[in-house]
């Protein structure tokens, strides 16, 4: 049994290389052991690889299964009587989505570890919220995906929640003055998806020439860099232009997958991403599937001690990424800390089967 | 007629060339013109298209003396003639199969229109303008026979095209075939086409322990496989062993292959995650263990029986299925429809022909020594081009 309580009553960046290893190994190793022993189609695929946990010695010689077969295959460890909600990622219609199975006690968790980790950075008073996003993200049924969900996972940092746009994605400005007047002294919460913010928040304010004063905001946003990366903006720029349009500084890119939801990964003031104590990100290289230097660029594994009800606690991503270092980040959290490339470069296979065909 | 289609453009030919195709008269097969283009063509493609590997072995195959070899093996010539215009929709990701498409065609005495790869492929280009070259000199008498060209998804044109041809060949897998057949053909046209195939192949462990070329042989097994990413109808997606030593002959075959595979194929960290995805894949349905390797430019996943679905979860990449085997025929439940190349390796053909005899699978179209599983042929995937794309005619 993981004696999740005990952990976490801890400070989550407050182990260092060895109270960690040794944490997450115990832990790690018992939720392989635990999904083996409840998921049939989990337990035939480590038998695929012949896996002997007497070879374990640390939590690095644990299986990794494809981030992907969530959206192939039924994966839980729980009887479906106990399935409390089914979490499903975002993807534009036609494409598979993950299906995430959660029981009450693995979705508690989740919530739990957000606060715990996300609190370090905002503080634990709620304040009021200013969610860079239109309404119907959440109203509409049919769009209700990771974005709807983010959004409801965040709102708990939140009070006085008003969001920054408009259903056609406007931005309203009305909206967010009566909030500004409204909040004038209080520090201020903005939540948002990184290219909504860039698009229809950063870009709009410069064009109608708007200078609200967020000075004493913190903005948290992610979901990816792919899209700011094809226009060619980084994560300095992305900082230092809203510094410029509103005066916000205290800026929060996180990296996080709806497969481990709850252990998310934070940035520091350094810019650097850090994984807590809850999880773990270990960098390997593609040739052999062995660990990465730190330093090195590599195909990005997450682990994580939280996921009870599905078989998702130590998963091969389609990420690429880097490890900076362990234990000794400017910013004084303990833990690794490292940078996303973004997804790995799709291969162009050969092959008769005309792959493009509906393109042409 | 309407000829000029906004998003057409030609490359071989013109609008006008279509025009003049009707009426046509096409060839007897293996004309003598058509016959000393080829190989007029092979002479200039061995000049411009050297580099290419893949220019190469089309120039190779369409010499005069290859062509004649292949005349041979038909007794039926002088009472047949072409069936008038071919339309050909040739694979958008390959670049140089719409040559052997034509080249067949035009053998089998048609005039053809050839749609080119989507894709903008140097080997394209640098046949076109031969073709283009010998046309526009030597052999003007063929230019109405001849018509390539470009164009992206465009119903009409792609209606047109198929209402105007005698045989529509596709090429290119299901979807593709599912989305031009949404194109009529007239009433007496038929069609070819080369739907989304498999191929197996099976080695004879002592044999090959007793080869002394092993280097290449894994040379000859990395052309079926990773030279088209192990994504060709050719290539094997499962390696069927036989004979006693399978353990020993393994250990050596693989370790040859790793070598060459590591020395010439560039494997992007996406295909390893899609190799791991499929292996999980396929463990989570049927029993198969997975033999490690050193690295993962191999995958090799041995199957204790062959399950009739086992090919729902081929992949690309070096993911191979492996079955031990007592003798040849346990092979029959993967000679499915969809199986197209028996590549093999120590064995004597004879027993795949009295195999094929005794079992009467309903795949399997063609048996190939490893390393042929790619060379075109006109037998190709159970259709004797020249017979399908020309018409028998009687004289009583």
């Amino acid at each position: 049994m993981i004696n999740y309580d005990e952990i976490l009553n801890l400070k989550p960046f407050s182990l260092n290389r060895s109270q960690k290893t040794e944490m997450l190994t115990k832990n790690l190793a018992y939720l392989t052991k635990h999904h083996y022993n409840n998921c049939e189609i989990y337990k035939n695929m480590l038998d695929v690889i012949d896996f002997d946990e007497k070879n374990v010695k640390t939590y690095y010689d644990l299986p990794f299964i494809p981030v992907s077969l969530f959206k192939q295959l039924e994966l839980k460890s729980v009887p479906q009587d106990e399935v409390f909600k089914v979490m499903t990622s975002s993807g534009t219609t036609g494409q598979a989505v993950s299906k995430i199975y959660l029981d009450r006690e693995t979705a508690s968790r989740q919530q739990k570890t957000l606060v715990s980790i996300v609190s370090e950075f905002t503080g634990s008073a709620r304040m009021p919220m200013l969610i860079i996003d239109s309404p119907s993200v959440i109203k509409n049924r049919a769009m209700f995906s990771a974005r709807g969900a983010g959004i409801l996972g965040f709102s708990i940092f939140g009070k006085k929640k008003t969001y920054a746009l408009n259903d056609d994605m406007s931005l309203n400005v009305e909206a967010i003055e009566k909030f500004l007047a409204e909040n004038k002294d209080e520090k201020i919460f903005l939540f948002g998806f990184t290219f909504m913010i860039w698009k229809h928040f950063y870009q709009e304010l410069l064009k109608l020439n708007k200078h609200f004063d967020l000075s004493k905001g913190i903005l948290l946003h992610g979901g990816g860099w792919k899209k700011l990366a094809s226009e060619a903006v980084s994560h300095e720029d992305f900082k230092n232009r809203l510094t410029s349009v509103c005066g916000l500084c205290d800026i929060h890119d996180y990296y996080g997958m709806v497969e481990q939801t709850g252990c998310i990964y934070m940035s520091c003031e350094y810019g650097h991403l850090h994984s807590s104590i809850f999880s773990d990100i270990i960098t390997r290289r593609a040739l052999d599937l062995k660990p990465c230097e730190f330093g090195e660029s590599g195909i990005v594994q997450v682990v994580s001690i939280l996921p009870k009800s599905y078989p998702g606690h130590s998963l091969l991503t389609e990420d690429e990424g880097v490890v900076l270092g362990e234990d000794d980040c400017k910013c004084g959290r303990m833990g690794k800390y490292f940078k996303i490339n973004g997804r790995l470069k799709n291969a162009e296979i050969r092959g008769c089967s005309d792959t493009y065909a509906n393109k042409f | 007629m309407q000829t000029n289609f906004e998003n057409l453009e030609y490359v071989v030919g013109n609008s006008q060339t279509i025009e003049n195709m009707l009426p046509m008269r096409p060839f007897a097969p293996f004309a003598d013109c058509v016959v000393d283009f080829l190989n007029a063509l092979s002479k200039a493609l061995m000049k411009k298209g050297k580099n290419f590997s893949d220019i190469v072995t089309f120039g190779f195959w369409c010499r005069k003396s290859a062509i004649l070899k292949q005349k041979e093996k038909y007794d039926d010539l002088s009472s047949r003639i072409g069936r008038g215009i071919v339309f050909h929709s040739t694979p958008s990701n390959v670049a140089v199969n719409f040559a052997f498409s034509f080249a067949s065609g035009l053998l089998a005495g048609n005039a053809n229109i050839v749609r080119l790869p989507a894709k903008n492929f140097e080997q394209v280009e640098i046949i076109c303008e031969c073709v283009n070259n010998l046309l526009k000199s030597d052999f003007s008498n063929l230019a109405k026979y001849v018509c390539m060209l470009k164009y992206s998804s465009d119903e009409k044109i792609t209606d047109f095209m198929s209402s105007i041809c005698d045989t529509r060949i596709i090429w290119g897998g299901d979807q593709t075939i599912a989305n031009i057949r949404k194109s009529p053909l007239g009433p007496r046209a038929t069609e070819i086409t080369f739907a989304d195939r498999y191929s197996i192949a099976v080695i004879c462990a002592d044999e090959y322990l007793k080869m002394n070329n092993k280097d290449n042989i894994a040379a000859n097994f990395y052309n079926d496989t990773y030279f088209s990413d192990q994504n060709a109808c050719t290539s094997p997606r499962i390696i069927v062993w036989i004979g006693d030593e399978k353990e020993k002959a393994k250990e050596v075959f693989w370790e040859n292959i790793e070598k060459m595979v590591a020395k010439e194929y560039e494997m992007a960290p996406v295909q390893v995650v899609g190799k791991l995805t499929a292996l999980f894949k396929v463990g989570a349905a049927h029993k198969v263990k997975l033999i490690p390797q050193k690295s993962q430019y191999i995958t090799r996943v041995k199957v204790d029986k062959i399950p009739g679905d086992l090919m729902d979860y081929k992949y690309n990449s070096g993911f191979f299925f492996e079955y031990d085997a007592d003798n040849l025929s346990e092979i029959f439940p993967i000679c499915d429809k969809k199986c197209q190349t028996l590549t093999y390796l120590g064995i004597d053909p004879n027993n795949i022909k009295a195999f094929i005899s005794e079992y009467r699978p309903e795949g399997v179209d063609r048996a190939v020594p490893m390393g042929k599983s790619m060379d075109f042929d006109l037998v190709w995937d159970g259709y004797d081009l020249i017979r399908e794309l020309s018409r028998k005619f009687a004289v009583i």
